[in-house]
């Protein structure tokens, strides 16, 4: 497998805009899917004969489903504002990754089937034909672009490129053009229940690894329970939490937490995923699908709170989707719908994320921390795309800013914010959101990385930045992969759960006279 | 679709039937990748292998770290020995030679 040879991008000490290099990214894009994976979520096994037909009655069926989506597509002035924003152009310099430039592949063939002037005038409106080099430029600019909105926060008229971006690629897996890596994985997510194809009793030995684990470190037998009914919280966090480096030192501090405020927890054998890979492909019917799972597990499990762990874009089909996706909230009738509203506990968020459920424990003193224990650190965030724009937490404004940064100061001493224009609202995307995720594009990966890594050297430069925190299992796994392209240490990416995991204090099951103290603490609840 | 030794690989390089796994065929994929199997990278290949047999997937890294510090010593059971062994990640070019499908989701 010989990979196409590509420079590391320089840092630059700030980041300019590049001068523009045709073609840089040009390409046939990520692998296809073969018809074992394109089937089985109900898309054409391979590009269909009457492609061009499917592709415009699919466009004309979003534009009206998605009133949206036709929005957006009408309203572009070019004004150019988004145009230096996206992190895959600042790192490519190919002009189709401008946002804007990447919208009007979709957009020039939506003026030619469904714009007067498009219709009648093709070229004085910048109206294009949908052909095999158009398709194929869908295809790879369209796995170029992760969804993750920085462009849309400085576009004035509010266009979302990601929703452009998800249905392009709807289209493309409806003419039977679809990506391997996201619906390969969309398969296991909807058949198995996570995107690893991890199975029940892989998963159930994993977690009593953990146990054991923990336990000879700590001498404390804390759980990480699977499909216990009647428990309090069920946990739905990103399968990579299982699997993966730096993530399950993330899980550890999850379940550390949990054990601390003595509440009774468990996760799901079916329902073991955070992830929704059905938001990246645009598909309403298969992000529901997953959805439903958790649905049902909730159900059967009989909870009476969800959760979900750190995981950026579960969070937003969490906190934006999942009452639409499952029938729950005002004016519910689906039946299990109006089952699990029931059954919910109303006095907490439904969804709450796993930082708002520490953060409230740490603000009612029920944890304690020995902040020493990462003194070694000096740590800073990274705001994930999807939590930083498409959600909030705490119920406050700017919540997902906020509570993440209050639950890192309150377990170390040493925090600095990258600079401000690429934190928060103006995040840098790490790169390898919304499917890019995957070895075969790892070009744009490394390139499209770089303008998080530039703003990650000038605080490693003035203030000795060791530690970078992010809570989305993308981030991580791509934070590993690039950062030591840019001379940074692979392993300075950590989940923020796994800080609060080394700093936190947790009670031993046989007190001796230094823990007495804890058996005054309230036992309400 | 290319093979290796006539055995059917993916665009990745990962065998499709894993039946037709041999150790020939994990040899001439890691000369592949520059890499001279040694002793060491056939514990985590059989490893791999075993784990594999029992749940029908590749462990978790910190699943194979441990079994590896375990049976081999404790100074081998951590992911930067495994790195060392397999610089493209124990989990997916371990799992390409020991013949195991590529371990997929956001890791």
């Amino acid at each position: 497998m010989a990979a196409k040879e590509f420079d590391i991008p320089v840092l630059p000490t700030y980041i300019e805009i590049p001068k523009i290099n045709e073609g840089a990214m040009e390409g046939d894009g990520p692998f296809k899917a073969s018809k074992e994976f394109q089937n089985p979520l109900g898309f054409p096994g391979e590009k269909v004969d009457n492609w061009q037909e499917v592709a415009i009655a699919k466009m004309g069926e979003l534009k009206s489903k998605y009133r949206s989506v036709q929005v957006f597509l009408d309203s572009c002035v070019k004004c150019g504002a988004c145009t230096d924003k996206c992190h895959y152009f600042l790192g490519s310099s190919d002009p189709k990754n401008m946002p804007v430039a990447r919208q009007d592949l979709f957009r020039s063939v939506y003026r030619r089937h469904f714009t007067f002037a498009g219709k009648h005038f093709p070229k004085l409106v910048g109206a294009k034909e949908l052909d095999d080099k158009m398709l194929d430029d869908w295809y790879n600019y369209f796995h170029q672009c992760s969804q993750c909105r920085r462009c849309s926060v400085f576009c004035p008229y509010g266009i979302d490129t990601a929703e452009i971006s998800m249905a392009a690629r709807e289209v493309l897996d409806a003419v039977g053009v679809g990506q391997k890596y996201c619906n390969q994985i969309l398969g296991k997510a909807i058949t198995i229940g996570n995107n690893l194809g991890l199975p029940e009793p892989a998963l159930r030995d994993t977690l009593l690894d953990l146990e054991e684990e923990i336990e000879e470190e700590t001498g404390v037998a804390i759980k990480y329970p699977l499909d216990v009914k009647g428990a309090e919280i069920l946990l739905i966090t990103p399968s990579a939490d299982f699997f993966a480096e730096p993530h399950i030192d993330g899980l550890i501090g999850y379940g550390k937490v949990f054990h601390q405020d003595g509440v009774s927890w468990t996760m799901s054998s079916y329902a073991s995923e955070g992830a929704n890979f059905g938001m990246f492909i645009g598909s309403y019917d298969i992000m529901r699908k997953a959805a439903l799972r958790i649905r049902k597990a909730a159900l059967d499990l009989e909870v009476s709170r969800v959760m979900v762990g750190e995981c950026g874009h579960a969070w937003r089909v969490a906190y934006s989707f999942w009452n639409t996706l499952t029938g729950v909230g005002a004016g519910a009738t689906d039946e299990f719908g109006l089952k699990l509203q029931n059954q919910l506990d109303s006095r907490y968020p439904q969804p709450q994320h796993i930082i708002e459920y520490t953060h409230d424990l740490i603000q009612r003193d029920k944890l304690k921390f020995d902040k020493s224990a990462n003194d070694d650190r000096t740590v800073t965030f990274h705001d994930s795309c999807n939590v930083a724009r498409a959600t909030n937490m705490g119920g406050i404004p700017n919540g997902q800013f906020i509570l993440p940064r209050e639950v890192i100061k309150a377990v170390c001493n040493n925090y600095v914010d990258m600079e401000r224009t690429t934190i928060k609202e103006s995040t840098f995307c790490c790169g390898g959101g919304a499917g890019i995720l995957t070895d075969d594009l790892m070009e744009i990966r490394i390139k499209g990385a770089m303008p998080r890594m530039q703003a990650l050297k000038e605080v490693e430069k003035t203030d000795g930045v060791n530690t970078l925190v992010a809570i989305c299992a993308i981030c991580k796994s791509q934070f590993s992969k690039v950062l030591p392209k840019f001379d940074f240490d692979p392993y300075m990416i950590v989940s923020a759960h796994q800080l609060v995991s080394e700093a936190i204090v947790i009670d031993k099951p046989q007190t001796d006279d230094s823990e007495a103290e804890v058996a005054e603490e309230s036992v309400a609840e | 679709m290319a093979d290796i030794l006539g055995a059917e690989v993916d665009e990745e390089g990962f065998l499709v039937n894993l039946k037709d796994w041999t150790e020939e065929i994990a040899v001439v994929m890691a000369k592949g990748d520059d890499i001279d199997l040694s002793e060491e990278h056939w514990d985590v290949i059989n490893f791999l292998r075993s784990y594999f047999e029992e749940y029908q997937i590749a462990p978790a890294v910190r699943v194979l770290t441990k079994a590896i510090g375990k049976q081999f010593g404790k100074e081998k059971g951590n992911s930067k020995y495994l790195y060392s062994l397999f610089p493209y990640g124990p989990g997916k070019q371990g799992c390409r030679f020991a013949g195991l499908p590529k371990p997929t989701g956001c890791i």
